[in-house]
């Protein structure tokens, strides 16, 4: 099943009579305006005047009205801004691609200014020959284009204990998803020679700063989907994403997208790094911890309305709207709840769900103008269902601080606005 | 039988003997020579490989965690403010808020040495010697009361070193433990009696400000994007004046020694308030005189006295920063060389209005 079931797709029989009805209804709202709106009585200084010519921007940027849709950081998190993340303000995002400008960030030790010129890949260890390749060599090799979210291990991790931040881009936007460009890793490791029995190996992969951010990746998943990117959405990846070369995980935590990357090294057990020991791991209540926790498990959150995104119109139609990606494969069906968790109704996918990449819902509905309290669900291919706060507590406790992937709920008030809460 | 119970049909799939598809090779690329190997293959692992010979004492790690690692790690290695602490916490894994350090967390030792090694300091990576991360790391285990004062870490010894938490590690167990619970169709009418809401955000009030799109845009914020898209020019251009004055060579220097601090403290365009407060134009300003840092009493005092920096009590201030101001927040232990509180000088001099 590729479609939510109760998609809206009316025909065109469907659609005149609902036009008709409509037509009718107009009246019956009143919806009539007192006087005439001078937005359109008036001659406007833009339908008079001119605008811009081209090359005001040779590089655009979104126009200055949209300048509140920026990453945010909450600083009482990290120390320093060096070491640390912001969020994707997903709240006022629609689709499902991230433009690059405000895909969140993460970094160890600052995001890195190196040139392409710079720039070396190394690939050893147990290999036949060890190699070095520079990015134009990276060019040379057959190219594959793939849509995949980045999640962070520690998304809403904030949120383990109760509901703390206000906001979707604060309790879900360490999260962005991207069209990669870059060649399969799995090619660069054959030319450098896997002569030997892989079955059980690993590879180590670092980045070029300071913080090289070492991590171990079973070579099973290394031979599988891993990407040696360097465009995202078309074009060169940000610096603060890693230009000029990222590793892509397709599903696993965001930890492991080594940026800046500058080695490869086939291993025959985990490096046990800094990364994969002291953080990313996943304590529960008894204190014992578990470790290569790699898979993002299935997760969803209505972005709209949310606390950044509150109704602002009376009630009548809306659209309730949000993201669901599963790093166990697609998406399949997304469920809503409007009274925290007694019924639910399927969302409509915008697109059939991909692989491992963000998809859209949308939960096209009448609004009374009563409280909400809105949650979704997701499901994906391998039939997980996203579980709620409760029951991933009963299982791992409050101090896991990664792989938190429960629904979430909002409180939408008769005003509109919406709060960040936590139901029975 | 594969230590990953998800990734078995993939790897079935992919025969991981040399896939047939894959045998063709491109001929691109170049042979990496032994020394650059060895100079980017650093990597240690728990079972030694990979670490180098040599050998450091506690207290020679002490000095080292004093001058390089306190002013974030603490004295003690105790921690400063947000910066991570590396000691302590021993028996809280399954308290409400864990302490997690190198003495009650971290499995390996070999991590510690790897990322000290590699990493640290902080901002100043790579600088430190074999010696000198054995040393350091054998303070850090010192602070953590696994090894005695008179202890000395070696390559020789490494792995008779016990970690507490060596065992308290399992391989994710999701697909035993959650999967299978939580697959199948689920409720969709009547799925529970009632709902009452347990817990607000707004209760907490810890979400930054100005974060909706109701609220209000100004005129600047809305420029900002286009502002900062060009800050890399203009963070140039204030060095550039001032230098005329200055010695650039000293004025380079000090930016090396900065550094030590940029950890902490910011300087030049779009400088802000971190840890420290920011230092553009602090020659002449009171001292404790950024009006949205919160100083420490000493430094309040000395505001209240009117004192002002100059480059005398800059000096004296960075020679000895606890002497200077009693009880100040730096944790930084001070510049031992007269040479580098110049070049810091001079550095923070191109840095005025």
């Amino acid at each position: 099943m590729t479609d939510s079931s109760n998609a809206i797709k009316p025909s065109r029989r469907a659609f005149l009579s609902g036009a008709a009805a409509a037509g009718a209804a107009l009246a019956a709202t009143g919806a009539q305006a007192q006087a005439p709106d001078p937005m359109i009585t008036e001659v406007q200084p833009w339908a008079s005047g001119l605008g811009d010519g081209v090359d005001a921007s040779p590089y655009g940027l979104p126009i200055r009205h949209e300048a509140d849709v920026v990453r945010r950081n909450v600083e009482w998190l990290t120390a320093d801004t060096i070491s640390s993340i912001n969020f994707t303000p997903i709240h006022a995002l629609d689709g499902t691609i991230t433009p690059q400008g405000c895909a969140f960030e993460r970094h160890h030790s600052g995001a890195i200014d190196m040139t392409k010129a710079d720039y070396r890949l190394m690939i050893n260890g147990l290999v036949d020959r060890p190699l070095i390749f520079t990015y134009d060599d990276l060019l040379r090799f057959p190219r594959e284009n793939h849509v995949y979210f980045c999640e962070c291990a520690a998304n809403t991790g904030m949120e383990w204990a109760g509901a703390q931040l206000n906001g979707a881009q604060f309790t879900h936007g360490m999260i962005h998803n991207m069209e990669y460009s870059g060649v399969p890793l799995r090619t660069l490791l054959n030319e450098a020679g896997l002569s030997g029995d892989m079955a059980g190996k690993w590879i180590y992969v670092e980045g070029h700063d300071a913080s090289s951010n070492g991590r171990s990746i079973p070579m099973e998943k290394a031979l599988d989907d891993v990407l040696v990117a360097f465009k995202a959405n078309g074009e060169a990846l940000r610096k603060e994403h890693g230009y000029p070369v990222r590793l892509v995980v397709p599903g696993w935590e965001g930890n492991m997208w080594i940026k800046w990357l500058r080695r490869v090294e086939v291993m025959d057990n985990a490096v046990e790094s800094r990364e994969e020991t002291s953080k990313y791991t996943d304590t529960l209540a008894d204190g014992t911890s578990r470790k290569w926790t790699w898979v993002m498990d299935a997760k969803s959150v209505i972005t709209s309305p949310s606390p950044q995104a509150p109704i602002k119109h009376g009630p009548g139609p809306m659209v309730i709207s949000g993201l669901a990606w599963s790093g166990q494969g697609a998406i399949t069906r997304v469920d809503v709840s409007k009274d925290g968790g007694i019924t639910w109704e399927t969302a409509r996918l915008a697109k059939p769900g991909e692989r491992m990449a963000l998809t859209r819902f949308y939960l096209d509905t009448t609004w009374d103008g009563g409280e909400m309290l809105l949650q979704s669900r997701a499901i994906d291919e391998t039939g997980y269902v996203q579980p709620t706060k409760a029951q991933l507590r009963e299982v791992r406790g409050e101090n896991s601080i990664y792989h938190n992937n429960c629904i979430q709920t909002w409180h939408v008030l008769p005003t509109g606005e919406a709060e960040n809460v936590e139901v029975s | 039988m594969s230590k990953f119970p998800d990734l078995i049909i993939a790897a079935a799939a992919l025969s991981l003997t040399a896939a047939p598809a894959l045998a063709e090779t491109f001929g691109l690329g170049r042979v990496a020579l032994p020394e650059e190997i060895a100079a980017w293959d650093l990597d240690v692992s728990p079972d030694g490989t990979g670490l180098p010979a040599g050998s450091g004492d506690v207290l020679t790690g002490d000095d080292l965690f004093q001058e390089k690692c306190a002013v974030c790690h603490g004295v003690f290695a105790e921690g400063s403010g947000n910066w991570p602490k590396l000691a302590g916490g021993e028996g809280t894994l399954a308290d409400k808020d864990p302490l997690k350090t190198v003495g009650s967390y971290w499995p390996y030792l070999s991590t510690v040495w790897d990322y000290v090694h590699r990493s640290m300091p902080f901002g100043d990576a790579q600088s430190l010697s074999h010696d000198e991360v054995y040393a350091i790391v054998a303070y850090i285990l010192y602070s953590n009361d696994l090894v005695d004062e008179d202890f000395v870490l070696s390559n020789e010894n490494f792995l008779d070193v016990a970690m507490p938490n060596a065992d308290g590690f399992i391989i994710d167990d999701r697909a035993q433990t959650e999967y299978p619970v939580w697959r199948g169709e689920p409720c969709m009418t009547d799925c529970k009696p009632s709902v009452e809401i347990t817990m607000r955000a707004r209760v907490l009030d810890v979400t930054p400000e100005k974060t909706s799109a109701a609220a209000p845009v100004t005129e600047a914020a809305a420029e900002a994007p286009a502002a900062e898209d060009k800050a890399e020019d203009k963070a140039e251009a204030p060095a550039e004046t001032e230098v005329a004055a200055l010695d650039p060579a000293l004025v380079a220097e000090g930016e090396k020694v900065f550094k030590k601090c940029a950890a902490c403290h910011q300087v030049g365009e779009n400088a802000k308030n971190r840890t420290g407060p920011h230092l553009n134009a602090v020659f002449g300003r009171v001292i404790g005189g950024v009006e949205d840092f919160r100083y420490s009493k000493g430094f309040e005092a000395a505001r209240d006295e009117g004192r002002v920096w100059d480059q005398a009590s800059m000096a004296e201030f960075l020679k000895a920063p606890k002497t200077f101001i009693k009880g100040t927040k730096m944790a930084f232990a001070g510049l031992k060389k007269e040479d580098e509180i110049q070049a810091v000088e001079a550095y923070l001099m191109s840095f005025g209005d």
